[in-house]
């Protein structure tokens, strides 16, 4: 048994940093979805598109790997959230199903550019609410009997998922537009620069809001971040930290930094969730353990993966390569 | 009215999958087509060779985007509508399907870039590199898929402990004994498909007098094909329904709708398969023939529906003239074949209005085909999921309710006819467009746009740029 827990432990490693890179990658991208109708002009919308085109489309196949990945290491994960996110898995793909054809479509229309915008953006926002919400799901937990789901279709919308929910897309937004105003200049520049803070407030607001109710619906959570006062504080410490570097460089107007920090908001409250709920995967009742596939099938695709996923990466890395340049207000050059 | 979650999934899950099919089908001939022209301009240096290719690559980048965007709805139907199933089998299917994204997936989103829009920025190697990427990433896709497929056909490898699959032996999982058959008979059909749209599409050039020598060329190659690739589908079919018939005999009878189980069975060319009554009404046969197609032999004996009770019997109606549909287009593609070898004496193939009519709705036959043919081995798998195994029942998911089933599907039908009717009236412009515009100088300014696939096709979606 010593082996197999090994495993688990790096499969749980090797997931998290799957979907940490998921969020950071595709944040941005749906970041400008939510941000689209509120931009100066269309010029500036076109500018906001050209900025992300390039990596949108590699970005969601890390959400598929996300999927099938889970099914691999942790069936029982797939195998309760799926269906007990029923209703919101399915908005959240055809939010990304309208989002992705639109990136296509919106440059060749001509008479009807106004849907695309709108089926841009709608597309995103809901996408981006619908992953909110699973994340609150997650904090709530879920009902199951035996290994089997056994709630309602609607029991992960609450006041609490939809507060979570619109907490990312304030997050997506934040990481949007600090992503702007390192990819472009002028008018778009300043304009993200103006929408920073508010966004980063909005943010922050529910977050408060996260970490004042979670200990309370949670003895666990309450236990392990009051019981004994540990190193784990150095996490929302860093997170404000983060948050204070956005705010300063915004207000310096360096352009690189207040993206660089968004990210550190993300990744450290991602961490500072992650403590809280820890070994539990599907809480309130199953650990990582629990959920786990066999030891086997672990292994057999670790082994792959050791070898595939460095080669995936190099020639992802190749491609872009190819492809670098800076967004000026026409596109790629 | 209660409103049953399983019928309203399984329906669920044929319209996706079915709809998402189409392209895969499509792309993977298509990317080994356009891999071909480039490797022929990169040796003969025939500029028309490359002029083909930048015409169907841009039909190509269409195709493969929806592919995508169907698909990623395709990894997740298994958890939402079916996750006792997944539940049950992620010992396996987690791996397959894990290691068809690490392989394939990402393989084709990187040399897609470049493929479409490195032209200019890569040397020409590089470029027919990018292109054989993307074709080896859509049969690397298939391997992972078919084999998933094939394990819920006719599963081996594993060993059931307290309701979760275990693998006891990957070689034995991964290649089963239907996925050899289905793997050839899906390659082909996937060439087959290519072979039939070029030659559907050029034919419709040559008859508007457009790009004569370059769609002469193409048209001429697909002919090629079409005259070998038919024949040999039916060869691999044939061997595919023997080996069906030593593994899965009641879907065999319910392909040739045959209820007892007898010797010297006719084969049947027409009938109405009654399941309720448990016999054909209207039967027209050959007989004998089915016996001897199945057993070689004119009095071999042929499984009957009635071996099992009629619970175990799949739906024989759909599963009957679904593979009747199927051999007759794979009848018909031969025969086009063969129209267009003696028609080719003396150019007839290119000036033939009737023959070139003719290809131009034979370049749907293919996808009917193919959606036929799926048909044959999903339904006719019924009621099982896991082949004699697990049954569709309790693969369901249990916490589904009718009414969430019913509005998913309901939602699905409506997202997708909105976005791919956008889409098809997009790939009609390309079409349109033909090879003049996709060669012609870029006029809009995202062409410079990298790594997307829709942008390498450079029309106005509502036709007014
Ligand atoms: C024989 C081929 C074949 C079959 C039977 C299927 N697919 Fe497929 N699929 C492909 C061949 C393919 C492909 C050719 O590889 C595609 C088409 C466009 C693309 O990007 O890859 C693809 C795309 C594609 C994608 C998007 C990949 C991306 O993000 O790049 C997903 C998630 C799936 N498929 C999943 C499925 C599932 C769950 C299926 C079964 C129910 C399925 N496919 C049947
Ligand atoms: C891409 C080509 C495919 C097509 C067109 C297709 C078509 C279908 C159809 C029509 C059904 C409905 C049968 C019925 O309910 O009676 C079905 C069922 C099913 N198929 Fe496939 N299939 C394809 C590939 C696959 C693959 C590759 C897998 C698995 C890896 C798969 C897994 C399933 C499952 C789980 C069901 C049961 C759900 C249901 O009955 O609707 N299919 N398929
Ligand atoms: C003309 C003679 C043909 C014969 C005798 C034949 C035979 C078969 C058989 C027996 C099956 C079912 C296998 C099973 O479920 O176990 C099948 C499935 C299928 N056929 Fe055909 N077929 C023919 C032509 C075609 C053509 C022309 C196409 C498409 C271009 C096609 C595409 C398919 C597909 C996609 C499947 C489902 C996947 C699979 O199980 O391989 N077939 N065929």
């Amino acid at each position: 048994m010593e082996a197999t827990f090994d495993l688990t432990v790096i499969w749980a490693g090797i997931i998290g940093f799957g979907l940490m890179m998921y969020v950071l990658m595709d944040g941005f991208d749906l970041g400008q979805g939510i941000l689209f109708m509120f931009a100066p002009n269309e010029a500036a919308r076109d500018q906001m598109m050209n900025s992300v085109a390039p990596v949108w489309d590699g970005n969601e196949t890390w959400l598929v790997l996300g999927g099938a990945g889970l099914l691999a290491a942790f069936p029982l994960v797939y195998s309760v959230f799926l269906p007990a996110l029923y209703i919101g898995v399915f908005l959240l793909l055809a939010g990304l199903i309208f989002r992705g054809v639109a990136f296509e479509f919106r440059f060749k229309a001509k008479t009807s550019k106004y849907l695309w915008n709108w089926s841009f953006a709608a597309g995103s926002t809901i996408a981006a609410f619908a992953q909110g919400a699973v994340v609150g799901a997650y904090i709530q937990g879920f009902e199951t009997e035996g290994f089997v789901y056994s709630g309602g279709p609607l029991d992960w919308l609450t006041p609490f998922t939809v507060i979570t929910g619109l907490g990312m897309v304030a997050g997506y937004a934040l990481l949007g537009s600090t992503w702007l105003i390192m990819k472009t200049e002028g008018e778009v520049q300043e304009w993200a620069y103006k929408l920073t803070p508010p966004l980063l407030g909005a943010l922050l607001t529910v977050f408060a809001i996260v970490c004042v109710y979670t200990p309370f619906v949670d003895p666990y959570v309450q236990e392990r971040w009051f019981d004994n006062i540990s190193v784990i504080w150095v996490i929302p410490a860093l997170t404000l930290y983060c948050a204070y570097l956005v705010l300063r460089s915004v207000k310096k107007r360096q352009d690189g930094m207040p993206f660089v920090a968004s990210m550190g908001i993300f990744l450290f409250s991602y961490l500072g969730l992650l403590a809280s709920k820890l070994p539990y995967i599907v809480p309130p009742k199953f650990t990582i353990w629990d959920a786990a596939s066999s030891y086997n099938s672990q292994l057999f695709l670790l082994l792959g993966f050791l070898f595939v996923i460095p080669i995936v990466l190099g020639y992802t890395t190749w491609t872009y390569w190819i492809f670098r340049g800076k967004v000026k207000a026409t596109g790629y050059h | 009215m209660e409103l049953d979650p399983l019928i309203l999934s399984r329906i669920q899950f044929a319209f996706v999958v079915c709809f998402h099919a189409i392209f895969p089908v499509f792309t993977i001939g298509l990317a080994s087509t356009i891999a071909g022209f480039e490797t022929l301009h990169y040796k003969t240096g025939n500029p028309v060779w490359q002029k083909l290719s930048k015409f169907w690559i841009q039909v190509f980048a269409v195709v493969f985007g929806i592919g995508v965007v169907s698909g990623i709805v395709m990894s997740f139907q298994f958890g939402t509508n079916w996750s006792n199933f997944s539940y049950a089998t992620a010992n396996f299917l987690g791996p397959v399907l894990s290691y068809e994204v690490v392989t394939a997936f990402f393989l084709e989103a990187a040399f897609l870039g470049v493929l479409l829009f490195g032209r200019d920025k890569v040397p020409q190697g590089v470029h027919l590199f990018a292109a054989i990427m993307v074709a080896t990433g859509t049969f690397i896709s298939s391997f992972w898929i078919l084999a998933a497929n094939s394990l819920m056909q006719t599963p081996q490898g594993l060993e059931l402990i307290n309701g979760m699959y275990f693998v006891t032996s990957w070689a034995d999982s991964l290649f089963t004994p239907s996925f050899g058959y289905r793997f050839a008979h899906m390659a082909l059909a996937s060439f087959l498909t290519a072979a039939l749209v070029v030659a559907g599409v050029s034919a419709w050039f040559v008859l508007q007098k457009r790009e004569l020598e370059a769609n002469k060329k193409a048209l001429s190659v697909a002919l090629w094909f079409l005259l070998f690739l038919a024949p040999a589908q039916t060869v691999v079919g044939d061997f595919h329904g023997l080996n069906t018939l030593e593994h899965q005999p009641i879907k065999v009878a319910a392909m040739e709708g045959n209820w007892e189980r007898d010797t010297n069975v006719p084969l049947l060319l027409f009938a109405i398969p009654d399941k309720e009554s448990q016999t054909n009404h209207f039967e027209i046969g050959i007989p004998g023939l089915a016996s001897y197609v199945l057993t070689h032999d004119w009095n071999g004996e042929v499984p009957g529906l009635k071996d099992v009770p009629v619970e175990e019997q799949p739906p024989v109606f759909i599963v009957f003239w679904s593979f009747r549909i199927m051999v007759g287009l794979g009848l018909l593609m031969i025969g086009f074949g063969i129209w267009g070898l003696i028609l080719r004496r003396n150019g007839g193939y290119y000036q033939n209005k009737t023959f070139l009519n003719g290809l131009r709705l034979m370049s749907l036959s293919p996808f009917v085909a193919v959606l036929a043919g799926w048909v044959v081995t999903e339904v006719g798998r019924a009621p099982w999921l896991i082949y004699g195994q697990m049954t569709h029942a309790q693969g369901l998911t249990p916490s589904l309710s009718g009414g969430m089933a019913l509005f998913t599907l309901i939602g699905y039908v409506l997202v997708y006819s909105a976005v791919f009717s956008a889409g098809v009236y997009y790939l009609l412009q390309v079409f349109k467009g033909g090879i003049e515009k996709a060669n012609a100088p870029h006029e809009l300014e995202e062409v410079e746009r990298p790594m997307r696939p829709f942008s390498a096709a450079h029309v106005a979606i509502d036709g007014e740029a």
